[in-house]
């Protein structure tokens, strides 16, 4: 479904993408990880061309991403994309945000619109907030409702940026669990993400980057039980002892 | 055009002077820089009063901000040019009419600038200085108001921006400010309006926009000195 | 012996008639300029946010033209510069026709979308990128992102300043004196030198225009309550 090769960024002299070549088989659920600053979510984020690359190919679904004639505004409809920050539109409610693209993109009727909407809306649990507005709830909440946005599209493909980073402890299971349920439908799925428990549990594969490199790519069972990369031993015995001089 | 600059630009920076009054960029140079001046401590009053803890100091002067924000400028030319002769006894001339005008229209727009300035600065402020036992007035002049005047550096600028454009209004009540200067030429010269207003705009667009980049300029510096401190 | 204080004067006959008629006037200059440098200021900001150097560039330069020079000056250059560059033909087509109003409105026009983009502008960059980026992560595109995401958010933000410009303008209207635009101000004078009631004449105008400029405030407040800014 994804091919990328040998693809190449730099902001200015620093090289953020180096040579990296992968792919992504449909149905296939992948965890990118990494220390911050380490490319991954350059990556993800050239995957739908929200940033540019400056050599090398990603072709998705048979489509050129970054060539010439690709229909970029098509082409990102079909791509999922959840962000960091959930970034809902604030000024119209939950069920408008799922509705929006739907109605203006997939050229569905308002009424068709809503009832798919409600569907997914209730599939993450929020059918009963359709019509608060994003301020009005939680982080968890709104990034649930993001993936529902997502969702409404209909994207064979979704690609997640830190789903969980910007949430409090607390709310970090209610978005896993959605994304869990939508690994299990069979929707593939390429999650740049810390947590190490979903990874273990919903991967089919686990991505090791680091400065701009994918250093280790392997199932997670051999991923976690047998990291051969020094960095990503560092990186691993790091997340489990985040204060080595407490432990 | 070149003509025109070479026969003309003396008396468009000047006026008639030295044979006659001080007119032309100078005047209104001079009228900007003296409106801003005496501007600056009415609208600092008045500013404090805006925030002022007392509803009998707050309530007159906020009116009073309000009434004059919500005329025109032009109106406040034409009440002290009616108004002032009968209040001074004496006949007033259109330099301190418009003086008069600028410095009451100006002290009301300092006046919102410093209040918003001081509400910006934040109550915590205020409330370290009030319970290491300032009074309010001390607290405001040690403390608050200080930070509030060298915040509003750049805009004072600006306001001086604004001034120097609120001078052109002079040329109503014939005051020989660089617009009514450039007025007088085109009736001498007749010929070429377009050029002539075109040197007006350009004058003072050379002298605004340099003012405005400057005040923008300065913005940029003491919010970098700002927070080279709190880094520091 | 007349009375010190006539308002009756005013408030009836020939002489309310006038200043009727300079209130229409001035509400119609208001009117007609706000529809005008509504969209205009629109078009400016986008152009000034498009990602083209050239496009961004020409924006600044308009914009900072127009507002670095008083509106004064450019109601000299449209009513006595500007039409001296115009084929004879098209001159004498306007002359015969109300050219002062027409000078007028170029320049108020010009002058509030200048001054009304930067608002937009600053409305559109208060919007964070993301909101823009998760438009076009969706598949909207350039304009439909735009149109649907940003700009209605940016809209609510930007109303309360639009609001106080249009307020300036208001005020700005009685400017259009110097060219002779028979708007209130014009009339307010002629009253006065018809009456010598120079009182009574300034207090009617005045009330009108603090009037109204009471009224656009209100709208602003109004405004803000029933459509509060959201964020998430």
């Amino acid at each position: 479904m994804i091919q990328i090769e040998k693809v190449n960024k730099w902001y200015g002299s620093y090289h953020a993408l180096v040579d990296v070549t992968e792919s992504v088989a449909k149905g296939e659920v992948v965890v990118v990880c990494g220390p911050s600053g380490s490319g991954k979510s350059t990556l993800i984020r050239t995957l739908n061309r929200l940033e540019p690359i400056q050599s090398g190919r990603i072709v998705i679904d048979g489509v050129d991403a970054h060539g010439p004639r690709v229909k970029l505004n098509a082409f990102r409809s079909h791509i999922g994309f959840v962000f960091q920050q959930f970034n809902l539109f604030p000024h119209i409610t939950v069920l408008e945000n799922c509705t929006l693209a739907p109605t203006r993109l997939r050229g569905l009727k308002p009424s068709e619109a809503r009832d798919e909407a409600l569907a997914l809306l209730d599939r993450v649990g929020l059918a009963a907030k359709a019509r608060a507005y994003p301020g009005e709830l939680s982080g968890g909440q709104q990034q649930r409702v993001a993936i529902a946005r997502a969702l409404a599209m209909r994207p064979p493909l979704m690609l997640f940026d830190e789903p969980t980073s910007a949430l409090d402890p607390e709310m970090v299971g209610e978005v896993l669990l959605v994304m869990r349920d939508l690994a299990r439908d069979g929707m593939t799925m390429v999650c740049v993400t810390h947590e190490m428990g979903f990874a273990r549990d919903v991967a089919d594969r686990v991505l090791f980057m680091d400065e701009g490199k994918v250093l280790e790519r392997a199932a997670p069972g051999e991923f976690f039980a047998r990291p051969e990369h020094p960095r990503l031993q560092q990186f691993l015995s790091d997340i489990r002892t985040p204060f080595p001089q407490a432990a | 055009m070149i003509e025109l600059i070479d026969t003309y630009w003396l008396y468009f920076l000047v006026g008639q002077y030295p044979h006659g009054p001080l007119g032309g960029l100078a005047l209104t140079l001079i009228l900007a820089v003296l409106g801003l001046l005496f501007a600056f401590p009415l609208g600092l009053v008045f500013g404090i009063a805006r925030v002022s803890p007392w509803r009998s100091v707050r309530w007159p002067v906020s009116t009073l901000i309000q009434v004059v924000r919500g005329t025109p400028l032009l109106m406040v030319v034409f009440w002290a040019y009616f108004f002032l002769p009968s209040l001074t006894g004496q006949n007033t001339n259109q330099f301190w009419t418009m003086l008069t005008a600028l410095v009451v229209f100006d002290a009301a727009y300092l006046a919102e600038i410093i209040r918003a300035g001081i509400q910006g600065i934040g109550k915590g402020q205020t409330e370290s200085a009030r319970s290491l036992g300032f009074s309010y007035l001390d607290a405001m002049r040690l403390v608050i108001l200080p930070q509030v005047v060298r915040n509003m550096l750049p805009s004072l600028v600006n306001q001086f921006v604004a001034t120097i454009k609120e001078t052109s209004l002079g040329y109503i009540i014939g005051l020989t400010e660089v617009s009514f200067i450039a007025t007088q030429t085109n009736t001498q010269v007749l010929t070429k309006p377009a050029e002539v207003y075109l040197l007006l705009g350009l004058t003072y667009f050379i002298l605004c926009f340099g003012l405005s980049r400057f005040a923008f300029w300065l913005e940029r510096h003491l919010q970098q000195r700002t927070m080279a401190k709190a880094h520091a | 012996m007349t009375p010190l204080f006539d308002l009756d004067l005013l408030l009836t006959g020939t002489y309310h008639d006038w200043l009727v008629a300079g209130l229409i006037t001035s509400l119609s200059l208001t009117g007609i300029s706000l529809a005008l440098a509504l969209p205009l200021a629109i078009i400016i900001a986008l152009i000034r946010l498009s990602p083209v150097k050239v496009l961004q560039w020409s924006g600044f330069a308009f914009v900072e033209a127009i507002r670095n020079v008083p509106l004064l000056a450019h109601m000299l250059f449209w009513y006595f510069g500007a039409p001296e560059l115009l084929p004879t033909a098209l001159r004498e087509w306007l002359y015969a026709r109300n050219i002062e109003a027409t000078s007028a409105i170029i320049a108020l026009t010009l002058y509030t979308a200048a001054y009304m983009s930067e608002d937009v502008r600053s409305g559109i960059r208060s919007i964070p990128g993301q909101q823009f980026e998760a438009a076009r992560a969706l598949g909207f595109s350039f304009v439909a992102s735009m149109r649907l995401v940003v700009l209605p958010q940016a809209l609510r933000v930007t109303i309360p300043p639009l609001i106080s410009q249009t307020l300036n303008l208001w005020k700005d209207t009685s400017i259009a004196t110097v060219i002779g635009v028979a708007e209130l101000m014009y009339q307010a004078a002629k009253v006065e030198s018809a009456t010598f009631r120079s009182f009574e004449a300034l207090a009617v105008a005045s009330a009108c225009y603090l009037g109204m400029s009471l009224l656009i405030t209100g709208a602003a407040g109004w405004y803000q309550g029933r459509f509060p800014v959201r964020t998430a």
